[in-house]
C-alpha cells in the first residue's frame, strides 16, 4: 500500500545532540495517510525526541522534514499544529476544570459576536466524538472523567484540529485491557478516515496487534523499519537491545555467602502500585531491578525506605521488622534512598554542598543545641574529596553544579554515615559517562564493606553489568529473580513486558 | 596517583581562590552599603535640620519600630517555609485583651504580670498551633488557615470585650511597654533612658537569628521551604518544623501584643489591624522570599528600620499621613523589585 501514495509526513537524516549525549543520529520516519506505524526502542533509544521534533517542541540539528512531499523549515508548536500534526503525550494537556467540549474545542471556540456560541461548541465537539465511535458527557468536567476517556478526549481534541498525524506516546500505559481494545477501536476508526498514526509502545504485543509497520530505534541510529509481518517478537527484541555491553563496568565481587539476610521484603503491598512484593537482599550484594516505566520499581524502592506507607507486609533489617511512619525511620535504621530525579526529590537547590551532605545526619554536628559548621565542613571536605565533587567550593550552591557532580553530593549526603543498605533509584540518569564510571566503582566499594545495595534502573546495560541478581518487576509484581550470570537482554525485556508466561 | 594528587592540590587551590573573590565580593557590597547609607542618612539628617538623627528621635525610631520588628522575625521563620500568617494583626487583639482581662481578675501586681504573660504568649502559640495543625495534616493553604485565624481572632476579642478596651493598671506590665531602664546611660545622651521595648526587640531578633542561623532547626526550615520533598525524604520532621514555625509567630504576636498594651495601658480590642501586612512589607523589604528557601532575621530587621526611618522621616517633613502610604507602597515595590534584578544579574 503505502510505496503508491505519498507520505503524509517524512523526516530525514535528524540528528539532535543533548550535552554529553547524541539523542538521535541521521534517523527517518515516514508515516502514509491511514497507516499505523509503530516506533520502539529501549529507554533512551530516542523516541521521544523524535516526537518532539514533529510536535515543534525541540528543534534538530539537521535533517529535512518533509510534510506532503514539500520540505518545512521549522517547526514551531503552533505551526506542527496547523500542518496537522497532533502528539498525545502521556501527561495529558487537558484543563481538569472544563468540561469535556469546552476541551475538544479549547483555542478554537466558535463565537456569535463577543460570546462563546455554546451551542455550536457543544455540536462540532459532538460530532468529532460521534466520528469517533465514542460516547463522553459533553458537559461533564474532565476531571471526574476516567484514564481511558480522558485519553479519548485527547484524540477528539486532536481530531478536531484537522490532525493529518496522530502521534500517541504509550498511549496503553495506563489502560486496562479492555480499555486499549477500544483503544484499538478508535484507532481503526482514525485509520479509515485517512489519519496515519505513529504508536510508540513498549508492549510488544500491542505493537503486532495494530500497526502495519514498524521502525526501529536503537541508540539515536535507525535500526529497520518494515512491515510487521516481516518482524517476530524475538526479532524485534533482538533489534532493540542487539548490542554489546558498550559502557565499562568494573569488575563486581564474587557473590557474597547467604548466611543472614541484610534486607527481608515479605508480601509487600501498596495499593495499585506495588502487589505482594517479596525479596531478600544479603550484606554486600547488588540487586537489580528491571522493569517498565510504571511497573513498581520505584514504588517498591520507595516503600522500604519510608517514603510511602505501605498498606501491608513487612520490611526486616538485619532481622529487625522496621515500622516505619516516615523516611527518618528508615534513614535512623541504616536505610539510605538515593532518588530517580536529584532535582526535586534528592536535593536543595538553593543550599550549598556542605549543607545538603549534612542533612540527613545534622545531628551529628550539633553540640548543645548549636551546629558546629567548622566540624561539617570538615567532614564535607572529606567526603568531596574521595568522591571527587567537582565544585569552587562547599559554599557552592548546587544549582550551580554539572549533573553529574548533583549526583555525587547525593551519594555524598548518604555516605557520610555508613548506610547499612541503600536504595537506588536510577542511579545515573543523565549524567556523563566519567561520573557514570566513578559512581560505579563506589557502588563496588560499598558492597566490598557490606552494604547491601537494590538498583532500580531502566538502562539495561546498567542492570546488567551492576547487578549480581536481577529482580524483574511487571505491574507492580516481582515476575521472575536472575541468579548470576543467568539474565540476558531478551529474557528480561520478556519478563518486563509481560510476554513470559510466569 | 601523583598525578591524583595534583589534581586535588589544583582543586584546592582554585577553591581558595574562588573563596578569596568571594570574600572580597562580599567586603566591597558590605562597604559600599554602608557607604550608601552614611550618605543616605546624612541627606535626611540635613533635610530635617539635624532632627533626624538626634538621639532621641533615632530612640523614637527604634521604639516605634519594635512591635512591627517582633511580629516580623516570627513571620520571618514562617515565610521561610514557603507559609504565610495574616492571622498576628489579630492575635495582638486578642491576647492584649486576655492580658488585660487576667490583670483586672488578678490585681495582686506580680500574680496578675505573670498570669499574664503566660495567657499572651500560651494564647498565642495555642493559635499558632491552630494554624499550622491543618497545613501539616491537611495539606491546607496557610494563606487559608491564618485568614480564617485572623477572623476568629479579631471576633473573638471583640466579643470577650464587648468591643470596649479593658484597662490596665498593673505597673509592672505597664513597665514593660514603657519603661526605661539604665538613666544613667540615657543621661550621656539626653534621653531618659534604654526603652523596654527596644531591649525587647533586640533581644527577639537576636534570639530569632540565632535559631535561624545556628540550630538545627533554623537549618530545616531553609530545607522545607527549599524544596519539602527532598527535606522529608534526608529524615528531616517536616510536621514539627512546620507546625513550629506557625508556633512561633503566634507566640511572637503575644509578645509584640503585651509591649503594645502596656503602651496603651488597655487591651484593645481594635489594635492590631492591618500589623500582619506591615511585618509581610518588612520581611519582603528584608530580602526574604515569599517563594521560600531564602531570607534572614538581619534583612528583616534591617526592612523592618527602613519602613520605620521612612515614616519618620515623613513625619519630620510634614508629609500628610494618607500620602505617606503612597510613598510606603512605591517603596516597597522598588526594594523588592531592585533585589530581584539584582539577582537576576548575578544569575546570569
Amino acid at each position: 500500500m503505502p510505496a503508491t501514495i505519498e507520505p503524509f509526513v517524512a523526516v530525514h537524516d535528524i540528528a539532535k545532540a543533548y550535552p554529553g549525549v547524541q539523542a538521535l543520529d541521521g534517523v527517518s520516519l515516514d508515516i502514509f495517510p491511514g497507516e499505523v506505524h509503530a516506533l520502539v526502542g529501549e529507554n533512551g533509544a530516542g523516541k521521544s525526541t523524535l516526537v518532539k521534533i514533529l510536535a515543534g517542541a525541540v528543534r534538530p540539528d539537521r535533517g529535512t522534514i518533509l510534510i506532503t512531499g514539500k520540505p518545512v523549515s521549522l517547526l514551531s508548536p503552533r505551526q506542527a499544529e496547523l500542518l496537522g500534526i497532533a502528539v498525545i503525550y502521556q501527561e495529558f494537556n487537558l484543563v481538569p476544570y472544563l468540561t469535556v467540549g469546552e476541551n475538544i474545542m479549547l483555542g478554537r471556540e466558535p463565537t456569535r459576536g463577543l460570546s462563546i456560541d455554546w451551542k455550536e461548541l457543544r455540536s462540532r465537539a459532538a460530532a468529532t466524538l460521534a466520528s469517533l465511535g465514542v460516547e463522553l458527557p459533553l458537559n461533564t468536567e474532565v476531571r471526574r472523567l476516567s484514564v481511558a476517556q480522558q485519553q479519548m478526549v485527547e484524540i477528539a481534541k486532536a481530531l478536531s484540529t484537522q490532525a493529518r498525524v496522530i502521534v500517541m506516546d504509550e498511549p496503553s500505559a495506563a489502560l486496562t485491557g479492555d480499555e486499549v481494545l477500544k483503544l484499538f477501536e478508535i484507532i481503526r476508526t482514525l485509520k479509515a478516515k485517512g489519519v496515519g498514526i505513529v504508536y510508540i509502545s513498549h508492549r510488544l504485543e500491542e505493537v503486532f496487534a495494530i500497526a502495519d509497520r514498524i521502525t526501529v530505534f536503537r541508540d539515536g541510529h535507525h535500526v529497520k523499519t518494515d512491515v510487521t509481518a516481516a518482524f517476530t517478537t524475538d526479532d524485534l527484541i533482538k533489534l532493540m537491545v542487539g548490542r554489546s555491553l558498550a559502557a565499562h563496568f568494573p569488575q563486581l565481587p564474587p557473590d557474597p555467602p547467604r548466611e543472614h539476610t541484610l534486607l527481608c521484603v515479605r508480601n509487600l503491598t501498596m495499593p495499585g502500585r506495588i502487589d505482594d512484593v517479596s525479596l531478600d537482599v544479603y550484606p554486600g550484594e547488588i540487586v537489580g531491578l528491571a522493569g517498565l516505566v510504571g511497573s513498581g520499581r520505584t514504588s517498591l524502592l520507595r516503600g522500604i525506605a519510608g517514603a510511602d506507607p505501605v498498606a501491608a507486609g513487612s520490611i526486616m533489617l538485619e532481622g529487625d521488622i522496621l515500622h516505619l511512619r516516615g523516611p527518618h525511620d528508615a534513614i535512623a535504621a541504616g536505610i539510605a534512598f538515593v532518588t530517580e530525579d536529584r532535582k526535586t526529590q534528592g536535593l536543595i537547590l538553593g543550599m550549598s554542598v556542605r549543607e545538603n551532605v549534612t542533612l540527613p545526619h545534622l545531628d551529628e554536628f550539633v553540640h548543645y543545641g548549636r551546629i558546629d559548621r567548622r566540624e561539617e565542613t570538615a567532614s564535607v571536605a572529606n567526603l568531596a574529596t574521595e568522591l571527587h565533587i567537582r565544585t569552587p567550593s562547599l559554599e557552592q550552591l548546587v544549582r550551580n553544579l554539572s549533573g553529574g557532580n548533583q549526583q555525587k553530593v547525593v551519594l555524598a549526603k548518604w555516605l557520610l554515615e555508613k548506610a547499612k543498605f541503600i536504595c537506588f533509584d536510577e542511579p545515573t540518569r543523565g549524567i556523563d559517562v566519567g561520573a557514570k564510571a566513578e559512581i560505579y566503582e563506589l557502588m563496588v566499594q560499598l558492597v566490598k564493606s557490606g552494604t547491601g545495595i537494590l538498583m532500580a534502573s531502566s538502562e539495561m546495560p546498567e542492570v546488567l553489568g551492576m547487578s549480581m541478581r536481577i529482580a524483574v518487576m511487571h505491574q507492580g509484581r516481582i515476575v521472575h529473580v536472575f541468579n548470576r550470570g543467568e539474565a540476558t537482554q531478551e529474557a528480561i525485556i520478556r519478563y518486563a513486558t509481560g510476554s513470559e508466561p510466569v | 596517583m601523583a598525578q591524583e594528587q595534583q589534581v586535588v592540590e589544583a582543586v584546592e587551590v582554585k577553591t581558595q581562590e574562588v573563596a578569596a573573590r568571594k570574600r572580597r565580593v562580599a567586603i566591597l557590597r558590605t562597604i559600599g552599603l554602608v557607604v550608601g547609607l552614611v550618605i543616605l542618612l546624612t541627606v535626611l539628617n540635613a533635610a530635617t535640620h539635624g532632627d533626624f538623627l538626634a538621639p532621641g528621635n533615632v530612640l523614637n525610631v527604634l521604639r516605634q519600630i519594635a512591635v512591627n520588628a517582633i511580629l516580623a522575625v516570627g513571620q520571618t521563620f514562617v515565610i521561610i517555609t514557603a507559609g504565610i500568617d495574616l492571622s498576628v494583626g489579630s492575635l495582638i487583639a486578642l491576647t492584649g485583651v486576655l492580658m488585660a482581662g487576667v490583670m483586672q481578675s488578678h490585681p495582686a501586681v506580680a500574680t496578675g504580670l505573670l498570669l499574664a504573660i503566660a495567657v499572651g504568649l500560651g494564647t498565642g502559640a495555642g493559635a499558632g498551633l491552630i494554624d499550622g495543625l491543618p497545613v501539616v495534616k491537611f495539606g491546607l493553604p496557610p494563606f487559608i488557615t491564618t485568614l480564617a485565624m485572623m477572623l476568629m481572632a479579631r471576633g473573638l476579642a471583640f466579643l470577650y470585650t464587648h468591643g470596649q478596651p479593658i484597662e490596665i493598671d498593673n505597673q509592672a506590665f505597664n513597665f514593660l511597654g514603657s519603661g526605661f531602664i539604665l538613666p544613667s546611660l540615657g543621661r550621656l545622651f539626653g534621653i531618659p533612658g534604654i526603652p523596654m521595648q527596644v531591649v525587647i526587640m533586640l533581644v527577639i531578633v537576636l534570639i530569632g537569628a540565632y535559631i535561624l542561623t545556628q540550630t538545627r532547626f533554623g537549618r530545616y526550615v531553609y530545607a522545607i521551604g527549599g524544596n519539602e520533598e527532598a527535606a522529608r525524604l534526608s529524615g528531616v520532621n517536616v510536621f514539627g518544623v512546620k507546625l513550629g514555625v506557625y508556633l512561633i509567630s503566634g507566640a511572637l504576636a503575644g509578645v509584640a501584643s503585651l509591649l503594645l498594651a502596656a503602651r496603651l495601658n488597655s487591651g484593645v480590642p481594635q489594635s492590631g489591624q492591618g500589623y500582619e501586612l506591615q511585618c509581610i512589607a518588612a520581611v519582603v523589604v528584608g530580602g526574604t522570599s515569599l517563594m521560600g528557601g531564602r531570607g534572614s532575621i538581619g534583612g528583616t530587621f534591617v526592612g523592618a528600620l527602613l519602613i520605620g526611618m521612612l515614616y519618620n522621616v515623613m513625619n519630620l517633613l510634614g508629609v500628610q499621613s494618607y500620602a505617606q502610604d503612597v510613598v510606603l507602597g512605591a517603596v516597597i515595590l522598588l526594594a523588592v523589585l531592585l533585589d530581584q534584578l539584582r539577582r537576576q544579574y548575578l544569575t546570569s
